[in-house]
């Protein structure tokens, strides 16, 4: 059976140029690249060839770019490291509810370090209102971190309109770009951003390279103490063959990026037109035309996530649901609850998320599969008569 | 950290009590030991004979490893001034 991947969200193979980039640094050139012998001099060679060329991805400056081990590190960092460093500042945060988990507990952290914190809300589509983020600033708010792409329901968020109101009231602003760095333009001085997290595997790179953006002159506490790796900001000796792959990776997205985004756009419009269509009782999750180029997002009433993602993954089709950390807990997506979905709606998710390795004929099998599914899966849905008491968290069958 | 707690080795520092105009800053708070010492070797670099270079560090070290670094290199150690949180050091360049 033909394996279907359409969860490039999750994480993306690496490119064959990339493996190639990487392997000098798994076998021959293994130094330590603080060691002054020839091995550990191209090893740190390698890392700032990488560190220039991630710089250049996103249109910074080599020395405004920290390697880190992963978006989630990049995350964590930016957000206590940057509110730590200016608490005698303030002590007042925004970020939006659509963040990702290593935002919204680290949020959590400087909340029981003292902190104050206000969580934005969306609207259905999943954008955060610029104007109410200007109404959240307080003579405190020292940071706000807004999310650039939201890698569950695709909406890519207005952030330059959001910096620009950082800027006037003298907050530094913040962005997770793991989901968009590397597959949509990201031009962190076109956007007015200071600080950006980003990771390799999300652009054809490994796993374990990460990145944070940090505006020349931004300080910073370490999340990581040590010793002089990343300018004394970072420490641990560096994955070199994961930076080296990462910096490879970039190159290749500023390169691909617009061919790339132009392959899988038709696609995707090609499968949420048809699954809108060919399916009764699914919607279309975020914003339909501001989003992510290989995103396609659906709630489908009467059917929970995880029954759908098994049956797809029988049929070889390998996709994500939003609400899959959540629904082991037997709890909704709280990015879901976010937009307004109802919580019963929102156990129906299904996230499908296409790459430049995805072909047309696979996603016309998806299309005639997926409604199949669905039809066999509402014949045995408890749900499939409708459903009662539908507000708040819990629904009943409807006898 | 307190003056009044300091070793006798650091009460033979120069305490400042307002800053001195530099030629050159290099903000380093935050960031690990021992880049106090690998800026202050680079950026030194980049003034001329005769120029002040200010390193702001919240590393308590630095109060004794500027000092000696200048010793030993050769270079002024104009003086140190406390802030609540970093400390400013203030290095003349005598020679190239």
């Amino acid at each position: 059976m033909e394996k279907i991947y359409l969860d490039h969200v999750a994480t993306n193979p690496m490119h064959p140029e990339v493996l190639e980039a990487m392997m000098p640094f798994l076998k021959e050139d293994f130094g330590n690249p603080l060691s002054l012998y020839p091995s550990g001099a191209k090893a740190k060679e390698a890392i700032e060839e990488a560190r220039g060329s991630v710089a250049s991805l996103i249109n910074a400056k080599p020395n405004e770019i920290i390697f880190t081990a992963s978006g989630a590190e990049s995350n964590n960092f930016a957000l206590r490291g940057i509110a730590l460093a200016l608490q005698n500042k303030g002590k007042h945060i925004i970020v939006s509810k659509v963040e990702h988990h290593s935002i919204l507990n680290s949020a959590r952290f400087l909340e029981k370090a003292g902190f104050a914190v206000t969580y934005l809300p969306v609207d259905k589509s999943g954008l955060v209102d610029p104007e109410s983020v200007q109404k959240a600033i307080t003579k405190e708010t020292v940071l706000l971190s807004i999310i650039h792409a939201s890698p569950e329901v695709g909406t890519v968020e207005p952030v330059a309109e959001i910096a620009k109101i950082a800027k006037k009231n003298k907050i530094l602003f913040h962005t997770d770009a793991v989901a968009s760095a590397g597959n949509i333009p990201v031009d962190v001085r076109e956007l007015g951003i200071d600080a950006l997290s980003l990771t390799a595997h999300q652009f054809y790179g490994p796993k374990g390279a990460g990145a944070l953006y940090l505006k020349e002159g931004t300080r910073i506490v370490p999340l990581i103490y040590g010793g002089i790796q990343e300018g004394g900001r970072r420490a641990g000796t560096e994955n070199v063959p994961a930076i080296a792959g990462m910096g490879k990776a970039a190159e290749l997205a500023k390169r691909d990026m617009g061919k790339r985004s132009d392959y899988v756009k038709p696609l995707r419009d090609k499968l949420i037109s048809s699954v809108l269509s060919k399916i009764t009782n699914v919607y279309l999750t975020g914003h339909p035309e501001q989003r992510l180029p290989g995103h396609a997002s659906f709630v489908v009433e009467y059917i929970e996530g995880e029954a759908m993602l098994l049956l797809l993954s029988a049929k070889g089709i390998y996709v994500a649901s939003g609400s899959a950390c959540s629904s082991k807990a037997l709890k909704a997506s709280p990015v879901l609850l976010s937009l307004g979905i109802p919580s019963h709606l929102a156990q129906g998710s299904v996230v499908f998320t296409l790459g430049e390795g995805t072909k047309e004929q696979e996603i016309d099998f998806l299309i005639e599969t997926f409604p199949q599914i669905i039809s066999r899966l509402r014949e045995i849905s408890p749900y499939s008569k409708g459903w009662e008491g539908t507000e708040g968290e819990t629904c009943t069958v409807k006898k | 950290m307190a003056i009044a707690e300091l070793s006798g080795h650091e009460k033979s520092l120069k305490f400042l009590d307002t800053p001195i105009t530099a030629d050159a800053t290099t903000d380093i708070i935050y960031m690990m030991c021992p880049m106090h010492l690998l800026t202050l070797q680079e950026r030194i670099k980049e003034i001329k004979v005769g120029q002040v270079l200010a390193i702001l560090t919240d590393y308590d070290g630095a109060l004794e490893d500027i000092p000696a670094w200048c010793g030993k290199t050769g270079n002024e150690f104009v003086g140190v001034l406390e802030s609540p949180d970093y400390y400013s050091f203030y290095v003349k360049k005598l020679k190239e």
